[in-house]
Parts: C-alpha cells; structure tokens; sequence
C-alpha cells in the first residue's frame, strides 16, 4: 500500500497550485481586456497584424489587421513585461529551454501556418472561443490537442529529449 | 502611422491601450506562474507525464468565459470602444480542421503556442526567438500562399 503512489502524484508530479492559479490569472487577463473593451483578445493575430507593418501583400493590410496592430503590440509587450517581472520577482528570469532550436523553429513555423489558417491558437480558440462555448473553437482545440498528443509521442519514442 | 481610411481601434479611448497593456501583463504572469513558459512542461503535459495543463486552460476558460457569459447577458456594451458585449464565434469551414492539425503538429513537435512564446522570451528564454522567428515566417507563408490562391481562383478580383 504505502509503496504505491497515489494517483493524483502519478498524474500531477508537481501538484496542481501553480497550474490552477496560472490559468485563473490567463482567464483574468482576458477578461480585463474584454470588459473595458469588449475584444476576446488571442495571443496569434499579432502575428499577422504585425506583418501589416512591413508586407504591402493584400492578405496583411487587411482592415481588421491595420486596424488592430497598434494594440495587438501593446498586447503583446504586456504579456512580455508581465512574465519578465515576475520571473525576476522569483528570481527564475534567465531560465533557458533545452528544447533544440531547430525544433523551436520548425515548430514555429507550423504554429504560424496552422493558427493563422485555422482562425486561432491556444489563448484564441483555447481560452476566448472555448469560454464563449464555440463549436468551432472546441472542434479545433480537440483537432489540436490531439495531433500534438500524437507528434509528442512519436518525439518522445524516437528517443529525443526533452 | 494607419492604413489609409482604416480606424485604428484604439482611437477610441486614452484609457484603452494601457488597459490592454495591463490585461496583456496579468495574461503574461498567468504563462509564467502555469509554467506553460517552459516548452518542456508543454512536452510532459502532451506526452502524459505531468497533466497540471488540464487546470491552466480549464482555469483561463472558466473565468474568460463567466466573463463573457455574463457581459453578453447583460445586453451593455464595452465602456471604452462602444463595442456590444459577445461571445467569439468563428464559422466553420475546413481551414479550421486542418489550420488545426498543423497548427497541433508544430505544438507537438516544438511545445510553444504564440502566447506562451511571447512570456517564455519574457522569462528570459532569448532560445525562444527560434521559435518566435519561425510562427512569423509561418504567417507570413500562409499568407502568401492563401493571396496566390485567391488570385488563381478570381483573377478579375480587385479589393
């Protein structure tokens, strides 16, 4: 008996306080922005919108590109700022991934291609469209999940770490 | 500075880009508090070592969407834009399957998603800028590509 791990160990090594209290912090970041404003503010547009600044393409001077980059920087400035001051009130600011940069960049552009094509990211379908109970938004969060399940599998089988 | 004839949303109100800024800088302590900063405790979650995930988005959405939930209720609109309170609905249509499933394939491979890419460099991550440099090579690709096609597809169009 006293050698078996508790499930909830099994399943959560590192406990659950700091995911629980992270998240609640990601919803009321987005909700501050939604009742001063009425914006589901998602983290990927500024990919696109910022591209309106240099690319004279038609696809990126879109209205609701142009119209949204200025603040969609500021946005993006402020998820930066709020990390960087607490990890430096932590004392974890410095912290460095071990994941190769060749996959961090290959994986980035995935990420661009597929979030831009598929109306949202993490925050954007995740938090905004899964909050407001979107069909859509829960097809393509399970789509996601799902083959990043998959893909991370066959990384880890192949022996690649982390 | 904006596009021409284009009104910039934050014309709107002094107040609305510090707002942001400071809705921007709660949503980038989240990241970094969850740890979905680190790309290596978006690998465990994916590859079921550690599900502590279920309760950062189950957490964001829940309050994000009580929020939304009870705005669009209240009929109002948002003090600073005059934007009616609702909810983010998309339409469906197949760019969102497979935007989807590429979108998944790059999370899988690499960890990082816009948002948390964004903390993790302000984390201290400079790493991550490998990845920050390809989602805007990605964009700008999917971008180029969906113009190519539109063009292909009407020729005579002119917006």
């Amino acid at each position: 008996m006293n050698e078996a791990l508790p499930l909830i160990e099994i399943l959560f090594p590192r406990g659950i306080a700091q995911y629980l209290i992270g998240g609640i912090l990601i919803g009321l970041g987005t909700a501050i922005i939604y009742v001063g404003t009425g914006i589901h503010a998602g983290a990927s547009t500024f990919l696109e919108s910022t591209l309106s600044y240099g690319s004279k393409l038609r696809h990126f001077q879109q209205p609701k590109f142009v119209a949204s980059r200025d603040w969609r920087v500021v946005f993006t400035l402020g998820i930066v700022a709020g990390a960087a001051g607490y990890s430096l009130a932590t004392g974890e600011f410095g912290w460095t991934t071990d994941v190769q940069p060749s996959r961090l960049f290959v994986g980035g552009i995935l990420v661009g291609v597929g979030t831009r094509l598929g109306k949202g990211c993490t925050s954007g379908h995740g938090v905004c469209g899964v909050g407001s109970g979107s069909r859509t938004s829960i097809a393509n969060v399970a789509i996601f999940v799902l083959v990043a399940v998959g893909v991370a599998q066959i990384v880890m089988a192949l022996g690649v770490t982390p | 500075m904006s596009g021409a004839g284009v009104i910039a949303d934050h014309e709107s109100h002094p107040l609305f880009l510090p707002l942001v800024f400071v809705g921007g800088a709660v949503f980038g302590v989240g990241l970094a508090v969850s740890q979905m900063a680190r790309p290596e405790i978006v690998l465990e979650f994916l590859q079921f070592r550690d599900f502590g995930l279920v309760f950062v988005m189950g957490g964001a959405s829940a309050v994000a969407g009580v929020t939304f939930w009870a705005l669009t209720r209240s009929g109002r609109s948002a003090p600073l834009t005059g934007k009616r309170f609702g909810r983010r609905l998309k339409s469906m249509d197949r760019d969102v399957i497979v935007g989807g499933g590429i979108f998944g394939a790059g999370w899988g491979l690499s960890g990082i998603c816009p948002g948390a890419a964004y903390a993790s460099l302000g984390i201290g991550n400079a790493v991550i800028l490998y990845g920050v440099a390809g989602m805007f090579v990605g964009a700008y690709l999917q971008g180029y590509l969906r113009e190519a096609r539109s063009d292909a597809e009407s020729p005579a169009a002119a917006d």
